[in-house]
Protein backbone atom coordinates (compact mmCIF):
# COMPACT_ATOMS: atom_id res chain seq x y z
CA UNK A 1 0.00 0.00 0.00
CA UNK A 2 3.17 2.16 0.45
CA UNK A 3 3.79 2.82 -3.60
CA UNK A 4 0.62 3.61 -5.75
CA UNK A 5 1.24 1.18 -8.82
CA UNK A 6 0.00 1.62 -11.93
CA UNK A 7 -3.55 -0.22 -12.92
CA UNK A 8 -6.99 -0.15 -11.83
CA UNK A 9 -6.72 -2.66 -9.05
CA UNK A 10 -3.44 -1.62 -7.37
CA UNK A 11 -3.56 1.79 -5.96
CA UNK A 12 -7.54 1.55 -5.48
CA UNK A 13 -9.14 1.93 -2.22
CA UNK A 14 -10.12 -1.60 -2.22
CA UNK A 15 -6.58 -2.68 -2.69
CA UNK A 16 -5.31 0.05 0.00
CA UNK A 17 -7.85 -1.98 2.28
CA UNK A 18 -7.28 -5.42 1.61
CA UNK A 19 -4.01 -5.01 1.64
CA UNK A 20 -3.94 -2.93 4.55
CA UNK A 21 -6.16 -6.02 6.64
CA UNK A 22 -4.82 -9.08 5.09
CA UNK A 23 -2.28 -10.00 7.98
CA UNK A 24 -4.93 -10.21 10.32
CA UNK A 25 -7.77 -11.96 8.12
CA UNK A 26 -5.03 -14.28 6.98
CA UNK A 27 -4.42 -15.58 10.65
CA UNK A 28 -8.01 -15.42 11.21
CA UNK A 29 -8.86 -17.73 8.33
CA UNK A 30 -5.70 -20.10 8.98
CA UNK A 31 -6.49 -20.64 12.42
CA UNK A 32 -10.24 -19.86 13.28
CA UNK A 33 -12.07 -21.14 9.70
CA UNK A 34 -9.97 -23.41 8.17
CA UNK A 35 -10.36 -25.65 11.83
CA UNK A 36 -14.11 -24.56 11.92
CA UNK A 37 -14.35 -25.85 8.34
CA UNK A 38 -12.83 -28.93 9.16
CA UNK A 39 -14.74 -29.81 12.30
CA UNK A 40 -17.65 -29.29 9.95
CA UNK A 41 -15.66 -32.14 7.97
CA UNK A 42 -14.92 -34.22 10.22
CA UNK A 43 -18.67 -34.33 11.78
CA UNK A 44 -19.53 -36.43 8.08
CA UNK A 45 -16.48 -38.71 8.27
CA UNK A 46 -16.13 -41.86 10.15
CA UNK A 47 -14.53 -42.80 13.62
CA UNK A 48 -11.08 -44.18 13.63
CA UNK A 49 -9.00 -45.30 16.43
CA UNK A 50 -6.49 -42.34 17.08
CA UNK A 51 -7.11 -41.16 13.83
CA UNK A 52 -10.37 -39.88 11.53
CA UNK A 53 -11.81 -42.15 8.29
CA UNK A 54 -12.40 -40.32 5.64
CA UNK A 55 -15.07 -42.12 4.79
CA UNK A 56 -18.57 -40.29 4.23
CA UNK A 57 -21.24 -40.99 6.71
CA UNK A 58 -24.16 -38.62 7.99
CA UNK A 59 -24.89 -41.34 11.56
CA UNK A 60 -22.76 -38.90 13.19
CA UNK A 61 -25.80 -37.15 13.72
CA UNK A 62 -28.60 -39.57 12.70
CA UNK A 63 -28.91 -43.03 12.96
CA UNK A 64 -26.44 -45.80 14.32
CA UNK A 65 -22.18 -45.76 13.70
CA UNK A 66 -19.67 -47.95 14.02
CA UNK A 67 -16.11 -46.80 15.04
CA UNK A 68 -13.66 -49.04 13.30
CA UNK A 69 -9.51 -49.98 14.00
CA UNK A 70 -6.67 -50.81 11.65
CA UNK A 71 -6.67 -54.92 11.64
CA UNK A 72 -3.47 -56.78 11.49
CA UNK A 73 -3.36 -57.25 8.09
CA UNK A 74 -4.79 -52.85 7.64
CA UNK A 75 -8.52 -54.15 7.12
CA UNK A 76 -10.60 -51.96 9.39
CA UNK A 77 -12.45 -54.07 12.14
CA UNK A 78 -15.08 -52.56 13.59
CA UNK A 79 -14.56 -51.88 17.84
CA UNK A 80 -18.05 -50.54 18.80
CA UNK A 81 -21.47 -48.80 18.07
CA UNK A 82 -22.85 -45.39 19.30
CA UNK A 83 -25.64 -43.93 18.27
CA UNK A 84 -25.62 -40.28 16.64
CA UNK A 85 -25.95 -36.79 18.26
CA UNK A 86 -29.56 -36.37 17.38
CA UNK A 87 -30.46 -40.13 17.89
CA UNK A 88 -28.35 -40.64 21.07
CA UNK A 89 -31.07 -39.96 23.85
CA UNK A 90 -28.46 -39.05 26.31
CA UNK A 91 -26.77 -36.46 23.86
CA UNK A 92 -29.93 -34.79 22.64
CA UNK A 93 -30.94 -34.72 26.27
CA UNK A 94 -27.35 -32.77 27.10
CA UNK A 95 -28.05 -30.50 23.86
CA UNK A 96 -31.69 -29.63 25.15
CA UNK A 97 -30.62 -28.87 28.56
CA UNK A 98 -27.76 -26.79 27.14
CA UNK A 99 -30.28 -25.05 24.89
CA UNK A 100 -32.63 -24.52 27.84
CA UNK A 101 -29.91 -23.18 30.46
CA UNK A 102 -29.05 -20.32 27.53
CA UNK A 103 -33.16 -19.58 27.07
CA UNK A 104 -33.55 -18.95 31.03
CA UNK A 105 -29.85 -17.53 31.42
CA UNK A 106 -30.66 -15.42 28.42
CA UNK A 107 -33.96 -14.20 29.65
CA UNK A 108 -33.03 -13.53 33.22
CA UNK A 109 -29.95 -11.45 32.41
CA UNK A 110 -31.66 -9.30 29.62
CA UNK A 111 -34.66 -8.79 31.91
CA UNK A 112 -31.98 -8.05 34.88
CA UNK A 113 -30.05 -5.88 32.96
CA UNK A 114 -32.67 -3.49 31.23
CA UNK A 115 -33.87 -1.54 34.24
CA UNK A 116 -29.86 -1.26 34.96
CA UNK A 117 -29.23 -0.06 31.79
CA UNK A 118 -32.10 2.45 32.08
CA UNK A 119 -31.55 3.92 35.00
CA UNK A 120 -27.73 4.62 33.99
CA UNK A 121 -29.06 5.97 31.15
CA UNK A 122 -32.31 8.29 32.32
CA UNK A 123 -31.24 8.64 35.96
CA UNK A 124 -27.46 9.52 36.34
CA UNK A 125 -26.04 12.50 35.49
CA UNK A 126 -24.34 12.74 31.95
CA UNK A 127 -20.84 13.38 33.94
CA UNK A 128 -21.44 10.33 36.27
CA UNK A 129 -22.52 8.19 33.89
CA UNK A 130 -18.61 6.80 32.85
CA UNK A 131 -17.74 5.54 36.57
CA UNK A 132 -21.34 3.42 36.64
CA UNK A 133 -20.58 1.94 33.54
CA UNK A 134 -16.94 1.30 34.75
CA UNK A 135 -18.33 -0.20 37.92
CA UNK A 136 -20.38 -2.46 35.57
CA UNK A 137 -17.15 -3.78 33.60
CA UNK A 138 -14.87 -4.50 36.84
CA UNK A 139 -16.40 -7.42 38.20
CA UNK A 140 -16.69 -9.45 34.48
CA UNK A 141 -12.81 -8.58 33.96
CA UNK A 142 -11.68 -10.57 37.32
CA UNK A 143 -10.51 -14.14 37.26
CA UNK A 144 -13.40 -16.04 35.75
CA UNK A 145 -12.76 -19.21 37.34
CA UNK A 146 -12.48 -17.90 40.53
CA UNK A 147 -15.65 -15.73 40.41
CA UNK A 148 -17.91 -18.97 38.78
CA UNK A 149 -16.36 -20.83 42.19
CA UNK A 150 -17.44 -17.93 44.68
CA UNK A 151 -21.46 -18.69 43.65
CA UNK A 152 -20.47 -22.37 45.91
CA UNK A 153 -19.62 -20.60 48.90
CA UNK A 154 -22.85 -17.85 48.37
CA UNK A 155 -25.06 -20.77 47.81
CA UNK A 156 -23.81 -23.74 49.69
CA UNK A 157 -24.82 -25.30 52.99
CA UNK A 158 -23.22 -22.94 55.21
CA UNK A 159 -22.53 -19.59 53.01
CA UNK A 160 -23.75 -16.11 52.45
CA UNK A 161 -27.45 -16.97 51.64
CA UNK A 162 -27.88 -19.78 54.05
CA UNK A 163 -26.30 -18.11 56.84
CA UNK A 164 -27.82 -14.74 56.77
CA UNK A 165 -31.56 -16.58 56.30
CA UNK A 166 -30.54 -18.41 59.37
CA UNK A 167 -29.51 -15.29 61.52
CA UNK A 168 -32.52 -13.85 60.35
CA UNK A 169 -34.39 -16.96 62.11
CA UNK A 170 -36.20 -16.98 58.45
CA UNK A 171 -35.06 -20.95 57.78
CA UNK A 172 -34.04 -23.62 60.05
CA UNK A 173 -32.46 -25.56 57.85
CA UNK A 174 -29.86 -24.71 55.31
CA UNK A 175 -31.24 -24.60 51.68
CA UNK A 176 -29.79 -26.55 49.09
CA UNK A 177 -28.84 -24.79 46.04
CA UNK A 178 -25.47 -25.68 44.91
CA UNK A 179 -25.30 -28.05 41.92
CA UNK A 180 -28.28 -27.69 40.26
CA UNK A 181 -29.69 -25.82 37.09
CA UNK A 182 -30.56 -22.87 39.11
CA UNK A 183 -27.41 -22.43 40.37
CA UNK A 184 -25.61 -22.49 37.28
CA UNK A 185 -27.98 -19.80 35.56
CA UNK A 186 -27.44 -17.46 38.77
CA UNK A 187 -24.21 -17.47 38.16
CA UNK A 188 -23.79 -17.51 34.18
CA UNK A 189 -26.41 -14.41 34.49
CA UNK A 190 -23.77 -12.84 36.87
CA UNK A 191 -21.02 -13.61 34.08
CA UNK A 192 -22.99 -12.70 31.46
CA UNK A 193 -24.64 -9.04 32.91
CA UNK A 194 -21.85 -6.46 31.44
CA UNK A 195 -22.33 -7.80 27.90
CA UNK A 196 -26.47 -7.63 28.32
CA UNK A 197 -26.12 -4.11 29.77
CA UNK A 198 -24.32 -2.39 27.42
CA UNK A 199 -25.71 -2.77 24.31
CA UNK A 200 -28.83 -2.06 25.61
CA UNK A 201 -27.08 0.82 27.57
CA UNK A 202 -26.16 2.65 24.00
CA UNK A 203 -29.38 1.96 22.10
CA UNK A 204 -31.04 4.12 24.90
CA UNK A 205 -28.71 6.29 24.99
CA UNK A 206 -29.59 6.94 20.98
CA UNK A 207 -33.03 7.96 22.08
CA UNK A 208 -33.66 11.57 21.56
CA UNK A 209 -35.25 12.70 24.84
CA UNK A 210 -37.78 14.56 22.80
CA UNK A 211 -39.67 11.91 22.03
CA UNK A 212 -40.56 11.13 25.43
CA UNK A 213 -41.67 14.68 25.70
CA UNK A 214 -43.91 14.28 22.67
CA UNK A 215 -45.56 11.12 24.18
CA UNK A 216 -46.19 12.66 27.19
CA UNK A 217 -47.43 16.08 25.41
CA UNK A 218 -50.01 13.64 23.27
CA UNK A 219 -51.28 12.20 26.87
CA UNK A 220 -49.47 9.04 27.21
CA UNK A 221 -48.55 8.61 31.00
CA UNK A 222 -44.81 7.78 32.01
CA UNK A 223 -45.59 4.07 31.82
CA UNK A 224 -47.00 3.65 28.42
CA UNK A 225 -44.70 6.47 27.09
CA UNK A 226 -41.90 3.56 28.00
CA UNK A 227 -43.83 0.74 26.33
CA UNK A 228 -45.12 2.65 22.80
CA UNK A 229 -42.02 4.76 22.64
CA UNK A 230 -38.68 3.63 24.49
CA UNK A 231 -38.91 0.00 24.50
CA UNK A 232 -39.22 -0.01 20.51
CA UNK A 233 -36.79 2.39 20.26
CA UNK A 234 -34.16 0.42 22.39
CA UNK A 235 -35.13 -3.06 20.66
CA UNK A 236 -31.75 -3.08 18.67
CA UNK A 237 -30.24 -3.31 22.09
CA UNK A 238 -32.13 -5.84 23.65
CA UNK A 239 -31.60 -7.90 20.48
CA UNK A 240 -28.03 -7.45 20.35
CA UNK A 241 -27.81 -8.19 24.24
CA UNK A 242 -29.93 -11.46 23.63
CA UNK A 243 -27.61 -12.60 21.17
CA UNK A 244 -24.49 -11.87 22.90
CA UNK A 245 -25.45 -13.50 26.17
CA UNK A 246 -27.03 -16.47 24.12
CA UNK A 247 -25.02 -17.73 22.08
CA UNK A 248 -21.58 -18.01 24.24
CA UNK A 249 -23.08 -19.50 26.75
CA UNK A 250 -24.38 -22.71 25.52
CA UNK A 251 -20.74 -23.27 25.04
CA UNK A 252 -19.91 -22.75 28.50
CA UNK A 253 -17.60 -25.89 30.33
CA UNK A 254 -16.55 -23.81 33.36
CA UNK A 255 -19.94 -23.51 35.53
CA UNK A 256 -21.32 -27.03 34.74
CA UNK A 257 -17.57 -28.30 35.86
CA UNK A 258 -17.57 -25.88 38.73
CA UNK A 259 -21.32 -25.19 39.71
CA UNK A 260 -23.02 -27.51 38.46
CA UNK A 261 -20.79 -30.23 40.24
CA UNK A 262 -20.81 -32.04 37.05
CA UNK A 263 -24.04 -33.49 37.37
CA UNK A 264 -25.06 -31.40 34.44
CA UNK A 265 -22.78 -31.93 32.14
CA UNK A 266 -23.69 -29.00 28.78
CA UNK A 267 -22.53 -29.39 25.01
CA UNK A 268 -18.80 -28.13 25.63
CA UNK A 269 -18.51 -30.78 28.79
CA UNK A 270 -19.70 -33.12 26.25
CA UNK A 271 -17.20 -32.14 23.45
CA UNK A 272 -14.18 -32.37 25.41
CA UNK A 273 -15.25 -36.02 26.73
CA UNK A 274 -15.79 -37.19 23.19
CA UNK A 275 -13.07 -35.22 21.66
CA UNK A 276 -10.14 -36.43 24.29
CA UNK A 277 -11.35 -39.42 26.26
CA UNK A 278 -13.42 -40.86 24.41
CA UNK A 279 -11.73 -40.39 21.16
CA UNK A 280 -14.89 -40.45 19.00
CA UNK A 281 -13.91 -37.22 17.20
CA UNK A 282 -16.40 -37.61 14.86
CA UNK A 283 -19.10 -37.77 16.82
CA UNK A 284 -17.81 -34.47 19.10
CA UNK A 285 -17.75 -32.62 15.80
CA UNK A 286 -21.20 -33.33 15.15
CA UNK A 287 -21.94 -32.51 18.63
CA UNK A 288 -20.13 -28.53 17.86
CA UNK A 289 -21.75 -28.11 14.36
CA UNK A 290 -25.41 -29.30 16.01
CA UNK A 291 -24.97 -26.26 18.68
CA UNK A 292 -23.86 -24.14 16.45
CA UNK A 293 -26.30 -24.85 14.21
CA UNK A 294 -28.90 -24.52 16.60
CA UNK A 295 -27.78 -21.34 18.00
CA UNK A 296 -27.77 -20.05 14.76
CA UNK A 297 -30.96 -20.35 13.78
CA UNK A 298 -32.60 -19.75 16.68
CA UNK A 299 -30.88 -15.93 16.85
CA UNK A 300 -31.86 -15.87 12.87
CA UNK A 301 -35.08 -16.73 13.65
CA UNK A 302 -34.79 -14.31 16.76
CA UNK A 303 -33.82 -11.20 14.56
CA UNK A 304 -36.40 -12.21 11.84
CA UNK A 305 -39.24 -11.92 14.52
CA UNK A 306 -37.55 -8.15 15.27
CA UNK A 307 -37.06 -7.33 11.82
CA UNK A 308 -39.56 -4.30 12.41
CA UNK A 309 -37.81 -2.93 15.03
CA UNK A 310 -34.20 -3.40 13.49
CA UNK A 311 -34.75 -1.59 10.07
CA UNK A 312 -33.19 1.89 10.17
CA UNK A 313 -35.03 5.23 10.18
CA UNK A 314 -37.02 5.96 7.33
CA UNK B 1 -32.71 13.79 46.96
CA UNK B 2 -34.91 10.93 47.06
CA UNK B 3 -34.31 7.24 46.26
CA UNK B 4 -36.33 6.06 43.55
CA UNK B 5 -37.37 2.46 42.89
CA UNK B 6 -34.84 2.05 40.10
CA UNK B 7 -31.97 3.70 42.23
CA UNK B 8 -32.27 1.09 44.77
CA UNK B 9 -32.81 -1.66 41.95
CA UNK B 10 -29.42 -0.36 40.73
CA UNK B 11 -27.92 -0.60 44.19
CA UNK B 12 -28.95 -4.23 45.10
CA UNK B 13 -27.68 -4.96 40.83
CA UNK B 14 -24.36 -3.31 42.23
CA UNK B 15 -24.31 -6.07 45.47
CA UNK B 16 -25.21 -8.86 43.15
CA UNK B 17 -22.17 -7.90 41.24
CA UNK B 18 -19.40 -7.61 43.39
CA UNK B 19 -20.96 -10.23 45.82
CA UNK B 20 -17.97 -12.51 44.88
CA UNK B 21 -15.73 -10.30 44.27
CA UNK B 22 -16.03 -8.92 48.23
CA UNK B 23 -16.47 -12.24 49.58
CA UNK B 24 -12.44 -12.64 48.36
CA UNK B 25 -10.97 -11.12 50.83
CA UNK B 26 -12.92 -11.92 53.81
CA UNK B 27 -12.01 -15.66 52.91
CA UNK B 28 -8.73 -14.63 51.95
CA UNK B 29 -8.01 -13.64 55.77
CA UNK B 30 -10.06 -15.92 57.46
CA UNK B 31 -8.93 -18.25 59.72
CA UNK B 32 -10.42 -21.44 58.54
CA UNK B 33 -9.72 -24.30 56.29
CA UNK B 34 -13.47 -24.32 54.85
CA UNK B 35 -14.75 -21.77 53.22
CA UNK B 36 -17.87 -20.81 54.66
CA UNK B 37 -19.79 -18.55 57.29
CA UNK B 38 -19.60 -17.52 60.42
CA UNK B 39 -16.17 -16.43 59.57
CA UNK B 40 -13.54 -17.94 62.52
CA UNK B 41 -10.56 -14.99 62.68
CA UNK B 42 -7.88 -13.34 61.02
CA UNK B 43 -4.62 -14.75 59.30
CA UNK B 44 -2.37 -14.17 56.71
CA UNK B 45 -1.35 -17.65 56.40
CA UNK B 46 -3.06 -18.04 53.11
CA UNK B 47 -1.03 -15.00 51.78
CA UNK B 48 2.24 -17.33 52.76
CA UNK B 49 0.91 -19.98 51.46
CA UNK B 50 0.68 -18.13 48.10
CA UNK B 51 3.80 -16.63 48.53
CA UNK B 52 5.44 -19.93 48.86
CA UNK B 53 4.14 -21.85 46.15
CA UNK B 54 5.97 -22.78 43.51
CA UNK B 55 4.01 -24.27 41.05
CA UNK B 56 1.85 -21.34 41.26
CA UNK B 57 4.69 -18.58 40.65
CA UNK B 58 5.93 -20.86 37.53
CA UNK B 59 2.31 -20.42 36.47
CA UNK B 60 2.37 -16.49 37.13
CA UNK B 61 5.72 -16.42 34.65
CA UNK B 62 3.73 -18.84 32.13
CA UNK B 63 0.83 -16.44 32.23
CA UNK B 64 2.49 -13.37 32.17
CA UNK B 65 4.65 -14.88 29.36
CA UNK B 66 1.34 -15.73 27.16
CA UNK B 67 -0.37 -12.10 28.03
CA UNK B 68 2.70 -10.02 27.55
CA UNK B 69 2.78 -11.99 23.45
CA UNK B 70 -0.80 -12.21 23.04
CA UNK B 71 -1.69 -8.49 24.11
CA UNK B 72 1.19 -7.14 21.59
CA UNK B 73 0.46 -9.46 18.96
CA UNK B 74 -3.26 -9.04 19.17
CA UNK B 75 -3.03 -5.23 19.41
CA UNK B 76 -0.29 -5.32 15.99
CA UNK B 77 -3.07 -7.27 14.52
CA UNK B 78 -6.13 -4.84 15.33
CA UNK B 79 -4.43 -2.34 14.31
CA UNK B 80 -4.25 -3.36 10.88
CA UNK B 81 -8.11 -4.28 10.98
CA UNK B 82 -9.46 -1.62 12.57
CA UNK B 83 -7.54 0.66 10.47
CA UNK B 84 -8.76 -0.63 7.19
CA UNK B 85 -12.28 -1.23 8.19
CA UNK B 86 -12.73 2.72 9.26
CA UNK B 87 -10.69 4.46 6.70
CA UNK B 88 -11.48 1.83 3.47
CA UNK B 89 -13.80 0.17 2.11
CA UNK B 90 -13.09 -3.11 -0.34
CA UNK B 91 -14.72 -6.43 -1.33
CA UNK B 92 -15.28 -8.63 1.48
CA UNK B 93 -14.90 -6.32 4.06
CA UNK B 94 -18.15 -7.36 6.08
CA UNK B 95 -17.40 -10.95 6.01
CA UNK B 96 -13.58 -10.68 7.06
CA UNK B 97 -14.35 -8.44 9.83
CA UNK B 98 -17.38 -10.77 10.50
CA UNK B 99 -14.34 -13.59 10.56
CA UNK B 100 -12.07 -11.48 12.97
CA UNK B 101 -14.79 -10.58 15.62
CA UNK B 102 -16.43 -14.18 15.61
CA UNK B 103 -14.24 -15.39 18.35
CA UNK B 104 -16.26 -12.50 20.64
CA UNK B 105 -19.11 -14.75 20.94
CA UNK B 106 -18.37 -17.71 19.38
CA UNK B 107 -18.19 -20.58 22.27
CA UNK B 108 -14.24 -20.55 23.36
CA UNK B 109 -14.89 -24.66 23.86
CA UNK B 110 -15.62 -24.83 20.01
CA UNK B 111 -12.82 -23.00 19.08
CA UNK B 112 -10.29 -24.66 21.27
CA UNK B 113 -11.06 -28.16 19.98
CA UNK B 114 -11.30 -26.80 16.59
CA UNK B 115 -7.82 -25.60 16.90
CA UNK B 116 -6.92 -28.54 19.09
CA UNK B 117 -8.00 -31.32 16.36
CA UNK B 118 -6.08 -29.45 13.80
CA UNK B 119 -2.60 -28.99 15.18
CA UNK B 120 -2.72 -32.44 16.69
CA UNK B 121 -3.63 -33.44 13.04
CA UNK B 122 -1.02 -31.66 11.80
CA UNK B 123 1.42 -33.10 14.56
CA UNK B 124 2.02 -29.84 16.05
CA UNK B 125 3.14 -30.19 20.34
CA UNK B 126 0.79 -28.46 22.73
CA UNK B 127 3.14 -25.51 24.32
CA UNK B 128 2.82 -22.02 25.42
CA UNK B 129 3.19 -21.53 21.51
CA UNK B 130 -0.38 -22.95 20.99
CA UNK B 131 -1.90 -21.37 23.82
CA UNK B 132 -0.60 -17.82 22.33
CA UNK B 133 -2.12 -18.63 19.26
CA UNK B 134 -5.71 -19.50 20.26
CA UNK B 135 -5.21 -16.40 22.59
CA UNK B 136 -4.42 -14.10 19.89
CA UNK B 137 -7.51 -14.88 18.20
CA UNK B 138 -9.71 -14.25 21.47
CA UNK B 139 -7.91 -10.94 22.22
CA UNK B 140 -8.06 -9.34 18.66
CA UNK B 141 -11.88 -8.67 18.70
CA UNK B 142 -11.85 -6.29 21.90
CA UNK B 143 -8.63 -4.91 20.22
CA UNK B 144 -10.04 -4.17 17.16
CA UNK B 145 -13.54 -3.06 18.84
CA UNK B 146 -10.86 -0.37 21.21
CA UNK B 147 -9.16 0.71 17.98
CA UNK B 148 -12.01 1.05 15.70
CA UNK B 149 -13.47 3.63 18.23
CA UNK B 150 -9.50 5.40 18.29
CA UNK B 151 -9.09 5.17 14.40
CA UNK B 152 -13.04 6.45 13.55
CA UNK B 153 -12.63 9.44 16.06
CA UNK B 154 -9.40 10.61 14.04
CA UNK B 155 -10.30 13.72 12.05
CA UNK B 156 -9.48 12.83 8.53
CA UNK B 157 -8.53 16.59 7.49
CA UNK B 158 -5.25 16.19 9.99
CA UNK B 159 -3.87 13.32 8.15
CA UNK B 160 -5.18 15.40 4.49
CA UNK B 161 -2.98 18.08 5.91
CA UNK B 162 -0.10 15.66 6.57
CA UNK B 163 -0.59 14.72 2.80
CA UNK B 164 -0.22 18.72 1.60
CA UNK B 165 2.53 19.11 3.65
CA UNK B 166 4.24 16.72 1.78
CA UNK B 167 4.51 13.50 3.54
CA UNK B 168 4.01 10.37 2.37
CA UNK B 169 1.46 7.91 3.67
CA UNK B 170 4.19 5.62 5.99
CA UNK B 171 5.07 9.34 7.19
CA UNK B 172 1.49 10.29 8.18
CA UNK B 173 0.64 7.60 9.83
CA UNK B 174 3.51 8.00 12.35
CA UNK B 175 4.13 11.64 12.71
CA UNK B 176 0.13 12.08 12.82
CA UNK B 177 -2.07 9.23 13.01
CA UNK B 178 -0.04 7.09 15.53
CA UNK B 179 0.66 9.69 18.38
CA UNK B 180 -3.14 10.40 18.30
CA UNK B 181 -4.23 6.40 19.02
CA UNK B 182 -1.16 5.68 21.23
CA UNK B 183 -3.56 5.74 24.21
CA UNK B 184 -6.22 3.55 22.30
CA UNK B 185 -3.08 0.86 21.84
CA UNK B 186 -1.86 1.20 24.93
CA UNK B 187 -5.85 0.81 26.49
CA UNK B 188 -6.35 -2.31 24.09
CA UNK B 189 -3.03 -3.89 25.14
CA UNK B 190 -4.24 -3.63 28.55
CA UNK B 191 -7.08 -4.95 27.88
CA UNK B 192 -6.19 -8.07 25.90
CA UNK B 193 -3.58 -8.53 28.54
CA UNK B 194 -6.57 -8.50 31.29
CA UNK B 195 -8.18 -10.90 29.21
CA UNK B 196 -5.49 -13.38 27.92
CA UNK B 197 -4.69 -13.66 31.92
CA UNK B 198 -8.20 -14.80 32.55
CA UNK B 199 -8.79 -16.83 30.20
CA UNK B 200 -9.12 -21.06 30.91
CA UNK B 201 -10.86 -22.94 28.29
CA UNK B 202 -8.41 -22.52 25.18
CA UNK B 203 -5.46 -22.34 27.96
CA UNK B 204 -6.76 -25.07 29.37
CA UNK B 205 -7.09 -27.57 25.91
CA UNK B 206 -4.48 -26.04 23.84
CA UNK B 207 -1.71 -25.62 26.71
CA UNK B 208 0.59 -28.44 27.58
CA UNK B 209 1.92 -29.56 31.11
CA UNK B 210 3.32 -25.79 31.14
CA UNK B 211 -0.17 -24.83 33.26
CA UNK B 212 -1.09 -21.71 33.04
CA UNK B 213 -2.27 -19.41 36.44
CA UNK B 214 -5.96 -20.06 35.42
CA UNK B 215 -5.67 -23.44 34.67
CA UNK B 216 -3.77 -23.81 37.91
CA UNK B 217 -6.51 -22.54 40.04
CA UNK B 218 -9.28 -24.62 37.82
CA UNK B 219 -6.74 -27.80 38.70
CA UNK B 220 -6.24 -26.52 42.58
CA UNK B 221 -9.75 -26.12 42.99
CA UNK B 222 -10.95 -29.54 43.30
CA UNK B 223 -8.97 -29.92 46.19
CA UNK B 224 -10.42 -28.09 49.27
CA UNK B 225 -7.28 -27.90 50.95
CA UNK B 226 -6.11 -25.33 48.65
CA UNK B 227 -9.47 -23.47 48.38
CA UNK B 228 -8.29 -20.91 51.11
CA UNK B 229 -4.92 -19.90 49.10
CA UNK B 230 -6.81 -19.64 45.92
CA UNK B 231 -9.05 -16.94 47.76
CA UNK B 232 -5.62 -15.05 48.84
CA UNK B 233 -4.79 -15.50 45.23
CA UNK B 234 -8.06 -14.59 44.19
CA UNK B 235 -7.89 -11.53 46.44
CA UNK B 236 -4.58 -10.29 44.71
CA UNK B 237 -5.84 -10.45 41.38
CA UNK B 238 -8.69 -8.85 41.98
CA UNK B 239 -6.61 -6.03 43.15
CA UNK B 240 -4.57 -6.47 40.35
CA UNK B 241 -7.08 -6.28 37.62
CA UNK B 242 -8.38 -3.23 39.20
CA UNK B 243 -5.17 -1.09 38.83
CA UNK B 244 -5.05 -2.36 35.44
CA UNK B 245 -8.57 -1.58 34.31
CA UNK B 246 -7.93 1.91 35.96
CA UNK B 247 -5.38 2.45 33.85
CA UNK B 248 -7.04 1.06 30.58
CA UNK B 249 -9.46 3.61 31.21
CA UNK B 250 -7.58 6.58 32.04
CA UNK B 251 -5.52 6.07 28.91
CA UNK B 252 -8.85 5.42 26.75
CA UNK B 253 -10.37 9.01 28.26
CA UNK B 254 -7.36 10.89 27.70
CA UNK B 255 -7.50 9.42 23.73
CA UNK B 256 -10.82 10.52 23.78
CA UNK B 257 -10.62 13.70 24.99
CA UNK B 258 -6.79 14.26 22.76
CA UNK B 259 -8.61 13.90 19.57
CA UNK B 260 -11.80 15.99 20.41
CA UNK B 261 -14.55 13.24 20.65
CA UNK B 262 -17.36 12.98 22.61
CA UNK B 263 -17.15 9.89 25.17
CA UNK B 264 -19.08 7.21 24.64
CA UNK B 265 -18.95 4.68 27.30
CA UNK B 266 -17.20 1.95 28.25
CA UNK B 267 -14.50 -0.69 26.65
CA UNK B 268 -17.21 -2.88 24.54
Amino acid sequence: MSEPKPGRFWGSEAAAGLGLISPTAIYAILLLAAPLAFVIIASVLTDGYLQIIPKFQLCNYFGECASYKAGADGTLVETQKYLGAWSDPVLFSVMMRSLFVSILVTVATVALAYPMAYFISFNVAPARKGIWLFLITIPFWTSYVIRVFMWNAILGFSGVINSLLIGLNLIDKPLDMTFSIQAMVITLAHSFAPFAILPIYVALEKIDRSFLEAGQDLGENRFTTFLRVTLPLSMPGVVAAVLIVFIPTIGDYVTPKLVGGAKFPMIANVIEILMLKGDNKPLGSAIAVSAMVIVGLISVLFLFLNRRYLRGPK
Amino acid sequence: MRISGLKLYAIVFLIFLYAPIVLLPMFAFNNSTVVSFPLKGFTTQWFQNVWNDADLWQAVRNSLLVACTSSVLATSFAIFAARASTRYNFPGKGGLMGLIMLPMVLPDMIMAMALLVVLLGLGVQLSLVTVIMGHILICTPFAVAILSSAFQSLDKSLEEAAYDLGEGPISTFYLVILPLVTPGIISSLLISFTISLDEFVVSNFLGSKDKLLSVYIFGQLRFPKSVPTIMALGAVLVALSIVLLALAEYFRRRGIAKTGAKDTGGFL
